[in-house]
């Protein structure tokens, strides 16, 4: 039997699967027993109360969707006298996703949310659909540096820090993050896109561009997290597009420690059961004991004996 | 730590309340022009729907689309003994394109009952249920649910053209009386329906409103219910990804004692107080 288990900067999970922020709610454990997850996160909340922005907020495009929901948040209190002592009845470490408009706004909310029943914090600092033109932290490494190096200072709790795909230099943010005090990356949230309805020629999202996910993003992501674990030394948490346990091992093949999956969720609330179930078939066909072993466990040099993996190819 | 541990046995203690499942098809036809209908098999937990929550449907790819969301349909009928439901839907775009393709005896995956369906009040004796539309399949399930709590139903269905009305004959059956307008007889209009409304008032057999699918229809019917201090729910329509409360996509604003809150349909509803609802 395969030993699920993954370390992630300080907290042991029971396995690497857990649901992407903003795609995942308490409605999912009336389908699927959550207490299989090995983490749950919840959507990003921000301190200030936001409505979130115009419908529609959702498109359909191939090979996946567009979003721009806008984060809204009915801020801290909520968060603490609701969303928290709801969790309370599920076993696996709650993580809070935070955001902000600025660096002090990350500090002071990552302060404010370390409290009992937080078992780490996500920093989504990755947001497209929070700043105009979809602009946000992770782009560039000084503003990544600086916003993760003030939340460091202000919580003890685990830090994630989640980073974007829109950006040319993901590997030097990447660093940023790690050498500012972040415990792990999640890589990553989603590709700035929009689309355009031919009918009215409007765009087919009420805030014009959002944020592309689904199947679509994997190979671009799966590229990303290569990038980044060959950068950092910090766990790196693979999201993008995963929707069976195939993706999710492609993704520890390339460097991740973890995996989560968000839209595959929206079509087949099982996804992320199915991922682990198959995860442990795969592990347990090749032998491999401990399932932290596929991280980064991608062959480039050449094989000795002819490598006949494209055989039996799927976990 | 084992996979066994790390893997807490599937079904140890924990019991879903909306089944996501292969559901076998047993009929789909077309009912008119527009609308087929879809007879499904399904498990006890998926069959065990209220009038007024809906399903999530994974539509399959009809040739040349690939729809990738799961689309909402409201219950159109439930028969939890022989574990069947049914649907009653719009041909419109890619998603319901490829519903139609599905024959008997071939899957379709659905995810449900979801959401808050109709209340009926045991004190209420008469009701009125006024739909349109894509409305006319979601009120059908009250039908059988008044009859079943011996309330009266008059049912004002509404289309374009009589050939388009839909869900008479399962009013009628269930002993309610049904009341056709139509654009094409020119008695569909908000004045027409208020004098319809206003006549049943009259006549004591409107304790309640129930409506779907018509924002013209759903304001008549609140400035009728503000007037006369009379009780009504209202189905309503969102584009939903995830149907789970989880996206916030589906989100509406809702009028709450004089407060705009925004609300998600697929959660708080579809099926809200009337009067909450802004049309
Ligand atoms: C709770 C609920 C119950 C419904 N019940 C019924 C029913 O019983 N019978 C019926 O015919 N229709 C019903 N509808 C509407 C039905 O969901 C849409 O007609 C269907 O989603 C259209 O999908 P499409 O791919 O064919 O069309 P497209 O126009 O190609 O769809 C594109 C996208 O828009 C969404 N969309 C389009 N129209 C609607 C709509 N009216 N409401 C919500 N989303 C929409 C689709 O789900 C999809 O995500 C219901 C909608 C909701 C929200
Ligand atoms: C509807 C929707 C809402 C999202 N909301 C958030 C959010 O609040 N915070 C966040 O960090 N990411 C958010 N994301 C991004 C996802 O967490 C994830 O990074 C992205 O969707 C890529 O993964 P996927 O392809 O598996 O969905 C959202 C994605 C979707 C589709
Ligand atoms: S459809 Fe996702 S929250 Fe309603």
């Amino acid at each position: 039997m395969t030993d699920l288990s993954v370390r992630i900067g300080g907290l042991t999970l029971a396995n690497p699967v857990m649901p992407a922020s903003g795609t995942f709610a308490e409605g999912l454990g009336e389908v699927i027993d959550l207490d299989r997850l090995g983490a749950l996160v919840t959507k990003t909340i921000t301190r200030e109360l936001r409505a979130g922005n115009p419908l529609p907020r959702v498109a359909e495009v191939t090979g996946g969707m567009l979003n721009a929901i806008g984060i809204p948040s009915q801020g801290v209190p909520y968060l603490l006298e609701e969303t928290l002592p709801l969790y309370r009845r599920w076993t696996p470490p709650l993580v809070v996703s935070i955001s902000a408009p600025t660096v002090e706004g990350f500090a002071t909310l990552a302060a404010e949310v370390s409290v009992a029943g937080v078992a780490a914090i996500e920093a989504n600092i990755s947001c497209p659909n929070i700043e105009e033109d979809g602009r946000a932290f992770a782009m560039r490494a000084a503003s990544t540096e600086a916003a993760v190096r003030q939340m460091r200072a202000a919580t003890g709790l685990p830090l994630w820090v989640k980073l974007t795909p829109n950006t040319g230099e993901i590997a030097e943010v990447a660093r940023a993050a790690e050498a500012a005090g972040a415990d792990a990356l999640v890589v990553a949230n989603t590709i700035l896109a929009m689309a355009i309805d031919l009918q009215t020629l409007r765009p087919r999202l009420g805030n014009v561009m959002g944020g592309l996910s689904g199947p679509a993003v994997k190979p671009i992501v799966l590229r990303q997290v290569y990038q980044c674990a060959r950068a950092v030394r910090v766990p790196i948490i693979g999201c993008g597009g995963i929707a069976t346990a195939a993706d999710a091992a492609e993704y520890m093949l390339a460097g991740a420690s973890a995996v989560q999956v968000g839209t595959a969720s929206f079509i087949n609330c099982h996804a992320m059961v199915e991922v682990i179930e198959g995860l442990a078939r795969f592990c347990e066909a090749r032998g491999i004991a401990r399932i932290a072993e596929l991280t980064g466990a991608l062959r480039q040099e050449e094989a000795d004996e002819d490598d006949l993996s494209w055989v039996s190819p799927a976990p | 730590m084992s996979a066994a541990a790390a893997i807490p046995a599937a079904c140890g203690g924990f019991r879903p309340r909306a089944a996501e499942e292969q559901a076998e098809v047993v009929a789909n036809a077309a009912v008119n022009a527009e609308y087929r209908h879809l007879v499904v098999s399904c498990s006890a937990l998926a069959a065990g729907a209220a009038p007024g929550q809906f399903y999530q449907l994974l539509c399959p790819a009809p040739p040349g689309e690939a729809p990738y969301l799961r689309r909402p349909m409201s219950l159109y009928g439930a028969d939890p003994a022989a574990r069947r439901i049914e649907f009653l839907y719009k041909v419109a775009g890619a998603g319901t394109r490829g519903l139609a393709t599905l024959r008997p005896g071939e899957t379709l995956q659905m995810l449900g009952p979801l959401g808050q369906g109709f209340r009926l009040d045991p004190a209420w004796k008469q009701v009125v249920a006024v739909g349109r539309g894509a409305g006319l399949a979601t009120l059908g399930p009250l039908a059988e649910a008044a009859q079943r709590a011996g309330i009266g139903v008059t049912a004002i269905l509404s289309a374009r053209r009589p050939e388009l009305v839909l869900s008479d004959a399962l009013f009628r059956a269930r002993g309610a009386t049904v009341l056709t307008v139509t654009d094409a007889e020119g008695t569909s209009g908000p004045a027409h329906v208020e004098r319809l409304l206003r006549g049943l008032m009259a006549e004591g057999r409107c304790d309640a409103f129930f409506t779907c699918g018509s924002a013209r229809l759903l304001r008549v019917q609140q400035s009728l219910a503000r007037a006369f201090g009379l009780p009504g729910q209202v189905a309503l329509e969102q584009q939903m990804a995830c149907g789970l409360g989880m996206c916030f996509c589906c989100v509406r604003d809702f009028n709450i004692d004089g407060a705009i809150v925004q609300k998600r349909v697929c959660r708080a509803g579809p099926v809200f107080d009337m009067m909450e609802a802004l049309p």
